[in-house]
């Protein structure tokens, strides 16, 4: 942590590109191209902005343009989605680079990375696959985001997942695993509601009682989305995290009972498929902001995250 | 039976996860792996295929994105089934998408089912190239004033650097005509064109420009892009087509933003 602690100083010296533009208290959207023309040709507004990391990551192009352009004007969130985090192999030495060289250029808000892996040897898989919560997994997962952190020289927020199956091996639970995680490498947590909703209903826990284990204390922003409804192979309901449509009334309802235990955290609305037009989107962030400010008096003070 | 389950216990006891839930994910002739299980002694089957769906159906996604003039031509059906069997035996090898698919028009040549559309590979050529301009630096494109002030007698020594979005695909096909027609918008014009077309494919600003290059066009401007002079990459293109035009050549190549300087060469 005082390695970190130097770092972020000798970054301040630096001269920054962007203005600061505070993210706390504020809710927030995916950024979609589709929505470009509509978000710019709106007078500036409250909130916030998050990108998955990823797409920005050729040299140049109309996606940097676009960032470059939101970056001015709103707060930026840069979410990791394929670091690899929770995999057992080495990080992508290669892929960390170019992480750290975004997080230096857009002088992000906030920035995150999931309890995931994505990559085995050379393959890249495109989803957020599961890991067993064990002792080894622990360690070899927190060893990866001392890592992210030393060469990005910040703390990152670690997001919770959404999970369909279960590994007979682990041995802790996921909240336990996730509290030892930031206990161990000074990390934020990135509490996505969805998912929370999503595995307990999968997994027959309920949501209240995770929240209840949840290390609320190192939240620095919350995640909510949409999600689909398949069934298992005992015809019981099983919740896919899909991004692909309004966040369901049990989700706001967890959130709400966050933010009243928690005050006002930056919130981000998800949508990655089937994307509405920007209205839509837009109407789901004025309805977390809503929740926000209704509790925004007497909120914590000294919360623990990696908002800058 | 002891050697498999001592199989599976070794699969699940240490670091070895990943290897042991991988294999399954785009087989889907394999069952799920031992590893996992679902909650409460229920089944891990359909659970571990959201798994399965889920990076299927995202590459299936990330090719549809990246190639949409091929898709419009093939259906949308057809062209998932393909892309299916192309995510399934290639993988990306990278965690940036936008990388991916630079085997599929490859894959589309030999594809069984393609084989009535010959030049549904060289369509998806230039889609492949368009998104590598898409995402290329971004730097000043040469500009033409930069050129007037090379005397006329050195000009043939003269060396030009590529610019980072320039590509050039070849066809033997009216690729850039099928192309064209496929990937604006608005409904379907048919393509009057049967010869043979070569597409330079450029972005000195934020568009990504398709140009279908004249005669001996592509082989002048491969030389070029290679590093060669621009009287060794003329004499090239006149020996294979002597209708070749070096000047209207020049003059669209730096009106297209092919090149970011010019220097003299040894």
């Amino acid at each position: 942590m005082n390695e970190l602690a130097i770092h972020r100083a000798a970054r301040s010296l630096a001269a920054s590109r962007f203005p600061a533009h505070p993210v706390a208290g504020l809710a927030g959207t995916s950024l979609k191209h589709q929505h470009l023309a509509s978000i710019l040709a709106d007078d500036t507004q409250r909130g916030f902005f998050e990108v998955h990391a990823e797409n920005y990551m050729g040299a140049g192009g109309p996606a940097h343009d676009a960032l470059t352009r939101i970056r001015r004007d709103y707060p930026v969130s840069l979410h990791g989605v394929c670091m690899s985090i929770g995999g057992p192999q080495p990080l992508d030495k290669t892929h960390l680079g170019r992480f750290k060289a975004l997080v230096d250029r857009y002088e992000p808000a906030l920035v995150s990375e999931h309890l995931a892996w994505s990559t085995h040897n050379t393959t890249y898989f495109n989803d957020l696959l599961p890991l067993p919560y064990t002792p080894a997994t622990l360690a070899r997962v927190a060893a990866h985001i001392d890592e992210v952190q030393e060469s990005i020289g910040r703390p990152i927020l670690l997001e919770n997942p959404s999970t369909y199956v279960v590994f007979p091996e682990s041995t802790m639970s996921e909240t336990e695993f996730i509290r030892a995680l930031a206990q161990r490498t000074g990390c934020g947590l990135l509490l996505d509601v969805n998912n929370v909703f999503v595995s307990a209903t999968n997994h027959g826990y309920s949501a209240l009682a995770y929240l209840a284990d949840f290390p609320l204390d190192h939240v620095g922003e919350i995640h909510l989305a949409g999600h689909a409804t398949q069934a298992d192979d005992e015809g019981d309901l099983l919740l896919i995290d899909s991004h692909d449509g309004p966040v369901a009334n049990a989700v706001w309802i967890l959130f709400e009972n966050v933010i009243g235990r928690c005050g006002p955290i930056p919130t981000l609305v998800e949508w990655d498929s089937a994307i509405p037009d920007w209205p839509i989107l837009k109407a789901e962030a004025i309805a977390a902001q809503a929740i926000l400010d209704r509790h925004a008096q007497g909120s914590m003070s000294g919360r623990a995250n990696a908002a800058r | 039976m002891q050697p498999v389950d001592h199989k599976i216990h070794h699969l699940g006891s240490r670091l070895d996860y990943a290897a042991g839930f991988t294999p399954a994910l785009l087989d889907p002739e394999r069952p799920p792996p031992a590893i996992v299980a679902g909650p409460n002694g229920k089944a891990a089957g359909k659970r571990y295929n959201v798994y399965r769906n889920n990076v299927t159906v995202s590459l299936i996604n990330a090719l549809a994105a990246a190639f949409p003039a091929t898709q419009r031509i093939t259906g949308v059906d057809f062209f998932r089934a393909m892309a299916r069997f192309h995510a399934r035996a290639t993988p990306p090898t990278s965690p940036l998408l936008f990388e991916y698919g630079h085997g599929f028009p490859a894959f589309i040549e030999r594809y069984e089912y393609a084989k009535p559309m010959p030049w549904l590979a060289d369509v998806a050529r230039i889609e492949r190239a368009w998104l590598d301009a898409y995402h290329a630096a971004d730097e000043a494109a040469l500009a033409p004033e930069a050129l007037a002030l090379i005397p006329p007698e050195n000009l043939v020594d003269t060396i030009f650097t590529p610019h980072p979005a320039t590509r050039i695909v070849r066809s033997r096909f009216p690729a850039v005509s099928i192309f064209a027609a496929n990937r604006k918008e608005g409904p379907e014009s048919p393509v009057e064109a049967t010869a043979p077309e070569d597409a330079l494919v450029t972005r000195p600003g934020l568009e990504v420009a398709v140009r279908h290059l004249p005669p001996g066009g592509a082989v002048f401007l491969l030389r070029l892009i290679a590093g060669e002079t621009l009287g060794a990459a003329a004499a090239a293109a006149f020996s294979d087509y002597p209708q070749f035009d070096l000047s209207a050549s020049i003059a669209g190549m730096i009106g297209a933003g092919a090149f970011t300087a010019a220097r003299q060469g040894d």
